[in-house]
């Protein structure tokens, strides 16, 4: 079966897979227990299952396998934990920024990717930047206040 | 998360293993029992008694066992804080266990809004006859006044202080053994120190971090990954199969019981891949009436029965009235984010279900029966799903696993697709409503007729009927469950003259179930609606028509609260006549009694009209809200935003599209959602009454929202909007015609 040489959250892994189109999703759910990221539509559409890769956002149930090797991705279990939260998750925390919780690890992965790249968002760029992440309970207002106070608290410790 | 080795943790003497929600990070989050074969113990499930729903342990921490559980609405926080009120001991010594059959008492589904209202209650007074319990155990063993002994942080203390004496070491380990004491008295408003606390929820942190388990997060050893795979066409038959499609798919099995057909495979990949590749040939159905006939479809019929739900006076003014209007609402998705999931173990006459269903306890018979199991050898283990405002698809994802994991006798997960969901999920039903009016001398409402035509709630239905039993042919209820759906068609308002008929449609046009405020969404979007129109008639101002009819103060008061939060500007309202200039600016607001006698809602919203290219943008939302005592006041805005935004959703843009097969709006773009760059500011006021009893959050908001909306674009565009969604296609069409 081929393997693949996987970067996840620092750690170096490689995977089985008989499928080269088998989705990342499934791989770092299945084989590595990474379940925080979560399947919501396997089709790009949601956001449920954003990983960053290099970086960037990236939806892992339409990124293959293959396409990830070599590729360094962060999940959101590599970005913090409940004891010691990412300054995103800590904002997302104090603002009590879910209900059911199911979109949320998606979205929290896309708002560090914007804050990576526009430190001090306004709050129509932090909704621009979080449209492709769809959210059923109607969290969004908590969460953009959440977005708006990672910043806030970013632009303070520097 | 895979569970190969429990994490076994002794709840109580006597080594229970359970599924719990612990409050802090140092104690395990799940506690599993994966291995159905050992039992739990028996435990005391009858509502009339204490130890169902609370026990201590020999530390003094304290075990809630709940029926209802905690949707991603705050139950979870708000429950401890009830019964860690009347047992004055911190939250964070309190764990709690949810919707376990074997283990929590029966408290009926968490649905309608019920859960800190009915639930939350039976939980409190629980808790409030532990304490007395507890004092007079102490006043046993130290031969001490009971009058002179309290609770105090999880301490019987005296008044000198010097008798103090733990629960754990009153209680711990063991049972009440009292009858619940419906009189046991209540911690006074004046005193509360957790209740009316914004307490954070302890879940947050664990699925903010990713840490939290899901039920589709839940992986046993051995288990297999399963898809359940649905006709083209509802209620098409299986004729033939060709497993030589997928025999490249190594280790993919399919399991077949007459039209119910699944592939499982130890291989989540391989499963999906199979679902997809095995091909298949159904019969023809086309018994559906489109999305497009639903309105015909109403009207037509067959009904099992009218029924006169209100009659007062009489009515016959409204005959000649002009002011006459019909509101529909579609059939709509619960579009839920997270495909449904269920993982089951039925092996060797023993099943145990890992499911996110809203009803465990309702669904533990069917499951039974559908396997042909004693209920005692069944168990129901709620865990958190996606959210479902109503039920969704999970509950027919836990029979597709039960069933594939008896054919199979391996523990089975079953993961939906997102076409499963919008396509299979039970449907909110239609509605059509007609209202007609008659306005008195003084121009108020003098006489009111609203008739609808609805599909029927079946009476005393077990449960929806599933569709992994329905395929396999396996015996169960027929009917149909749409919840209350005839609540709140009249006004909350003095009207003297008022007839309510209900024309029962026999059938839905797809299955239907239970969606958020059932029925309440879709009456009061018309009521609230006519009622501006019968202001426009009156040459009132909407805000002043409604405060002049209104008799309660608490109703009153949301009305005027909320319009001072919107900044209300008193105006007519707007008889039709089309909007002038590309961009057109409006308000409008809607009042709710929720089901006339449960929570206080108005909502009152700015929009933006582009009458070129018909878009309707939501500027600002006020809320003003009243459900009585609020447990945890920041739990209760989270529903509130959410009611709201969720629903201006369903107002703005969604309808379940399909044709004479099958559901064709199966993808978030056939079926789209608000998203984060449509969300208005939201000014929501709630209003804290803590000498009133606890009502529901999770669901009043929401039927005030649509009329509100429609309010707002008639006084901004001079159009009045009847139908739902509020398309660009159909403001266009508004605009052209008036």
């Amino acid at each position: 079966m081929p393997s693949y040489a996987l970067i996840v959250n620092g750690a170096q892994y490689s995977v089985d897979s008989w499928d080269p189109e088998q989705p990342l999703l499934h791989v770092l759910r299945n084989q590595l227990g990474l379940t925080g990221t979560k399947f919501g539509c396997g089709a790009g559409q949601c956001g449920s299952c954003t990983v960053l890769m290099d970086g960037a956002t990236a939806r892992s149930c339409v990124t293959t396998v293959a396409a990830a090797a070599g590729r360094r991705i962060t999940t959101i279990e590599g970005l913090g934990t409940p004891e010691a939260p990412h300054p995103v998750q800590a904002a997302f925390i104090a603002e009590q920024a879910a209900q059911c919780g199911y979109c949320t690890c998606g979205t929290v992965m896309s708002a560090v990717a914007l804050l990576a790249r526009t430190p001090q968002p306004d709050r129509a760029q932090i909704a621009q930047a979080l449209d492709g992440n769809l959210c059923r309970c109607g969290s969004h207002d908590r969460v953009l206040r959440a977005v708006a106070r990672a910043a806030r608290e970013g632009r303070k410790s520097t | 998360m895979k569970v190969s080795t429990l994490a076994r943790r002794d709840f109580l003497k006597g080594g229970a293993l359970l599924v719990g929600f612990s409050f802090s990070g140092a104690l395990p989050a799940l506690a599993l029992a994966a291995d159905a074969a050992q039992r739990p113990p028996q435990r005391v499930l009858d509502l009339d008694e204490v130890d169902a729903f609370i026990a201590v342990r020999a530390d003094g921490t304290v075990i809630i066992y709940s029926g209802k559980v905690d949707l991603g609405t705050g139950h979870r926080i708000a429950m401890r804080q009830m019964v860690a009120e009347e047992l004055s001991c911190p939250v964070a010594r309190i764990d709690m266990i949810e919707g376990d059959t074997a283990l929590t008492p029966n408290q009926g589904p968490t649905a309608g809004s019920s859960g800190v209202m009915r639930g939350g209650v039976q939980l409190r007074q629980a808790a409030a006859t532990a304490c007395l319990a507890l004092i007079e155990r102490a006043a046993e063993r130290y031969a001490h006044p009971a009058a002179d002994l309290k609770l105090e942080d999880a301490y019987v203390v005296s008044s000198d202080g010097k008798l103090r004496v733990g629960m754990g070491e009153l209680v711990g380990g063991r049972p009440f053994g009292v009858k619940m004491n419906p009189k046991a008295p209540l911690k006074q408003a004046a005193h509360y120190a957790v209740v009316g606390k914004d307490l954070p929820r302890p879940d947050l942190p664990d699925k903010i971090t990713g840490r939290h388990v899901f039920v589709h997060d839940l992986m046993l050893d051995g288990m297999l990954h399963g898809r359940a795979l649905r006709p083209p066409a509802v209620g098409a038959s299986l004729l033939s199969m060709d497993l030589a499609s997928i025999a490249h798919l190594r280790g993919a099995r399919v399991v077949r019981i007459k039209n119910f057909l699944g592939v499982v495979a130890a291989d989540e990949w391989t499963a999906v891949r199979a679902a997809a590749e095995l091909k298949t040939t159904w019969s023809d159905a086309g018994t559906l009436v489109g999305h497009d006939g639903v309105r015909a479809w109403a009207r037509g019929g067959p009904f099992l029965r009218d029924e006169t739900l209100k009659s007062r006076g009489d009515t016959s003014a409204v005959g000649a009235t002009a002011l006459r209007a019909t509101y529909y609402w579609p059939v709509q998705s619960h579009a839920s984010m997270g495909p449904s999931c269920a993982v089951a173990d039925v092996r060797a006459g023993q099943a145990t279900i890992w499911t996110a269903s809203q009803a465990t306890h309702r669904y533990w018979p069917a499951y039974a029966a559908m396997l042909g199991l004693p209920v005692e050898n069944v168990r129901l283990i709620y865990l958190d799903g996606s959210g479902c405002y109503g039920m969704n698809g999970h509950d027919d994802a836990a029979a597709d696993a039960a069933l594939l994991s008896k054919a199979v006798a391996r523990p089975v997960r079953v993961q939906w697709t997102r076409e499963d969901e919008l396509g299979w999920d039970p449907k909110g039903p239609p509605q059509l409503i007609d209202l007609r009016a008659a306005l008195g001398e003084d121009r108020n409402i003098a006489a009111w007729e609203a008739e609808m035509w609805v599909p029927i709630a079946t009476a005393n239905l077990a449960h929806v009927p599933l569709l992994a039993p329905g395929e396999a042919g396996i015996a169960q209820p027929a009917g149909q469950s749409v919840g209350l759906i005839a609540q709140n068609a009249d006004p909350p308002y003095r009207c003297a003259n008022l007839k309510v008929t209900a024309h029962w449609l026999a059938q839905a046009p797809l299955r239907p179930s239970n969606i958020r405020a059932p029925g309440k969404v879709a009456n009061n979007f018309a009521v609230e609606s006519f009622v501006d129109e019968l202001a426009a008639a009156a040459g009132a101002d909407p805000l002043e028509f409604r405060l002049r009819q209104l008799a309660d103060p608490r109703g009153i008061e949301v009305l005027q609260r909320c319009a001072r939060r919107m900044g209300w500007q008193a105006r007519p309202a707007r008889a039709p006549a089309p909007a002038r200039g590309a961009r057109a600016r409006g308000t409008g607001i809607a009042y709710l009694h929720y089901k006339h006698n449960e929570t206080y809602v108005a909502i009152a919203m700015q929009v933006e009209v582009d009458t070129q290219n018909g878009r309707i943008r939501v500027e600002r939302v006020a809320c003003a809200h009243d459900c009585g005592l609020m447990i945890n006041p920041d739990a209760v805005r989270n529903q509130v935003e959410g009611n709201i935004l969720q629903t201006l959703s369903r107002t703005l843009i969604e309808e379940t599209r399909f044709d004479r097969r099958r559901v064709t709006s199966v993808d978030w773009q056939t079926y789209p959602i608000l998203r984060y760059s449509e969300v208005p500011e939201l000014l929501i006021d709630l209003i804290d009454r803590p000498d009133q009893p606890p009502l529901g959050a999770g669901e009043a908001a929401c039927a005030a929202v649509p009329a509100a909306l429609a309010n707002a674009v008639a006084d901004a565009a001079g159009i009045r909007l009847r139908e739902v969604p509020f398309t660009p296609e159909r403001v266009l069409a508004a605009l052209r015609a008036a």
